[in-house]
């Protein structure tokens, strides 16, 4: 019998863009689930003990102090994007929130799914209290026919307390005529860990990102990997940065990029201000086909004590590489395929095995359809 | 087994190979020897198909079949193998996931034949990134094993692996070439290049050629030119390519 599924009113082609971003209807492998249509909360549950995913106006009537979180760490004057959603008479979004202690392995399930030509908004509050787990996959997708004009502005506002650990991995899967505009920011305190994970395999009209982490606390870590390829239209505008405040914190900083003639945007900025920090740096670029890759790494030191670093490199696909792979009777194509796959593959440390799973299931349909 | 013919190849505008002509039997094991940049390495990317090496005269025949015009892995499907001196570095390309590939449909037991040459630690890792030069050659071998072809073309096996890795890498090696089978029964092929020999303690060839200047000079008993060369340098034969 197969499982029950989240009440959706989607086809079965939908069904399946949901699950190339990693949603799961079926609730395989997932603790909770937040399901949002165009503007209408479809879903938002969880049944992992001392977690919580409500939805954003929920989440303010239930607890009085949830508006302490915000607009706390993205002003809601930063730009055009902010001040839109900000401006909402009824805010859409969701809370997750992972009270003190508690932790999930089976990741909960954010779906923010756009069907129609409007702007889709929502603000999201994602708070892991001191030494909690809380691990959320992220599926982002539109209908195949949503048609010109579609476009996505989300606020997330992440805060990991001391001891605790968020990770949040986000999958895009657009089609060619939406944009996509995500403001986020997140506050690190004391040993916690934060891990952001991005991965857009599919095309997209434009994406428009540059989330912040600030690492507050002493020994606080933050990891930023971005996994992206750009179609020919698709124009992407990335960058991750990190502010490396208390003793001892460190960032990572890592981004694979390909363009099939697209135009990627690879930023990245690590600001050293207390001695004893650490952070590096990283983005590599593949270039299929003409199109554009613009790595833009910074890293800036104040103080003493800092030790930041990064490499940066674009290039194509070398042919002794190729060649090498063909001499062991690999054919062009799938010698290009292993080669690619390979220069995508991104193990991201203190990923629960679900999280990676998914993020290499969603390289694997790419490379299905040959990259 | 492997035929080649009057043989001319080009990399970019200048002829790096004149006039190669050799024939390696079934079961027969071969050695190429010559100083540095003599051209015996060009041979075996030319005969493996490298796209760089252009051939503008003559043939190379492969169990009877014209294998000139092919690419490296038509050559390979039809049971050609090289084992490289210097191997690419892949980011990323984990040597396991290599291995299936290579391995395609064949059920092969891959972590029982990467301990047997001491890669079992290896397979989550890059392809030769940060690698030793033994554990070069043991993942060269490797992935000859699955790859399994009929020709085995090895260049320079031993070169930077510390003694106790060549007892392994050398009867690995011994083993893809069936070297444990009567002499009769034996089908595989191979040709080695060596500068030390120490390989040859391992497998017992059948025949030498000497290579200078892009041509082979002379032919004869492998051990007895390895020998001479050992003695007297290779003065006699750039001595040869004067006459």
């Amino acid at each position: 019998m197969p499982p029950d599924l989240i009440p959706t009113p989607l086809s079965k082609a939908d069904q399946e863009r949901l699950a190339q971003s990693g949603i799961d209807l079926a609730m395989r492998n997932r603790c909770g689930s937040y399901l949002q249509m165009d503007q209408d909360i479809v879903h938002s549950e969880c049944s992992q003990e001392g977690i919580e995913v409500l939805t954003y106006k929920k989440a303010m009537e239930k607890y009085d102090w949830m508006k302490d979180y915000a607009w706390k760490v993205v002003s809601p004057d930063k730009d055009e994007i902010t001040k839109y959603v900000a401006a909402q008479k009824d805010p859409k979004g969701y809370v997750i929130l992972a009270h003190k202690g508690s932790s999930n392995i089976l990741p909960i399930q954010a779906c923010l799914y756009l069907g129609r030509q409007q702007i889709q908004h929502v603000h999201n509050i994602i708070i892991a209290e001191e030494g909690a787990e809380l691990h959320i996959i992220s599926g982002c997708t539109s209908g195949a026919h949503v048609g010109k004009g579609g476009a996505h502005y989300g606020i997330s506002e992440f805060y990991v307390k001391k001891n605790a650990k968020i990770s949040f991995t986000m999958i895009h899967n657009w089609t060619e005529d939406i944009e996509v505009f995500p403001r986020s920011a997140s506050v690190v305190e004391e040993n916690g860990v934060f891990l952001s994970n991005y991965v857009c395999m599919q095309p997209v009209k434009k994406v428009q990102m540059y989330p912040t982490a600030t690492l507050k606390g002493e020994n606080s870590v933050a990891r930023f990997s971005s996994i992206v390829i750009a179609s020919p239209t698709s124009y992407m505008d990335l960058g991750s940065r990190a502010i490396l405040e208390g003793k001892g914190a460190s960032a990572e900083l890592i981004t694979r990029a390909i363009t099939k003639g697209g135009t990627i945007i690879s930023r990245g900025h690590i600001l050293g201000k207390t001695a004893g920090t650490r952070g590096h740096l990283e983005c590599k670029g593949l270039i299929l086909q003409d199109g554009r890759i613009y790595a833009i790494p910074e890293i800036e030191g104040n103080v003493v004590g800092t030790e930041l670093s990064h490499e940066a490199a674009v290039g194509k696909l070398a042919k002794e590489e190729i060649e090498y792979l063909m001499s062991r009777g690999l054919d062009e194509d799938e010698a290009t395929a292993t080669i690619i796959r390979g220069f995508l593959d991104v193990k991201i440390s203190g990923l629960p095995e679900a999280l990676q799973k998914q993020i290499d299931a969603s390289i694997d349909v790419a490379e299905k359809s040959g990259f | 087994m492997l035929h080649i013919e009057d043989l001319h190849v080009k990399v970019g505008d200048k002829e790096v190979l004149h006039d190669i002509n050799l024939h390696i039997g079934e079961g027969e094991t071969h050695v190429l020897l010559g100083p540095n940049g003599s051209g015996k390495t060009t041979l075996l990317m030319t005969i493996m198909g490298f796209s760089n090496y252009v051939i503008t005269e003559g043939k190379i025949v492969f169990k009877g079949e014209d294998v000139t015009m092919m690419h490296a892995h038509e050559r390979a499907q039809r049971g050609i193998g090289m084992l490289f001196q210097r191997p690419p570095t892949i980011s990323g390309l984990k040597l396991g996931k290599l291995l299936t590939a290579i391995s395609k449909d064949k059920k092969e037991d891959i972590p029982k034949l990467a301990e047997s040459v001491h890669m079992d630690r290896f397979l989550e890792r890059d392809i030769n990134k940060g690698f030793s030069g033994g554990e070069i050659k043991r993942s060269e071998v490797l992935q000859l094993m699955i790859q399994n072809p009929d020709f085995v073309m090895l260049d320079e096996p031993e070169s930077g692996v510390d003694l106790e890795n060549i007892s392994l890498i050398g009867t690995a090696i011994g083993s893809l070439l069936e070297k444990e089978k009567h002499i009769v029964k034996r089908q595989k092929s191979g040709l080695v290049i060596t500068h030390t020999g120490y390989i040859l303690d391992y497998l017992e060839t059948d025949r030498g050629h000497v290579m200078c200047d892009g041509m082979i000079k002379c032919h004869g008993n492998p051990r007895e030119i390895l020998k001479d060369i050992k003695q007297r340098g290779y003065r006699e034969c750039l001595e040869c390519r004067q006459t």
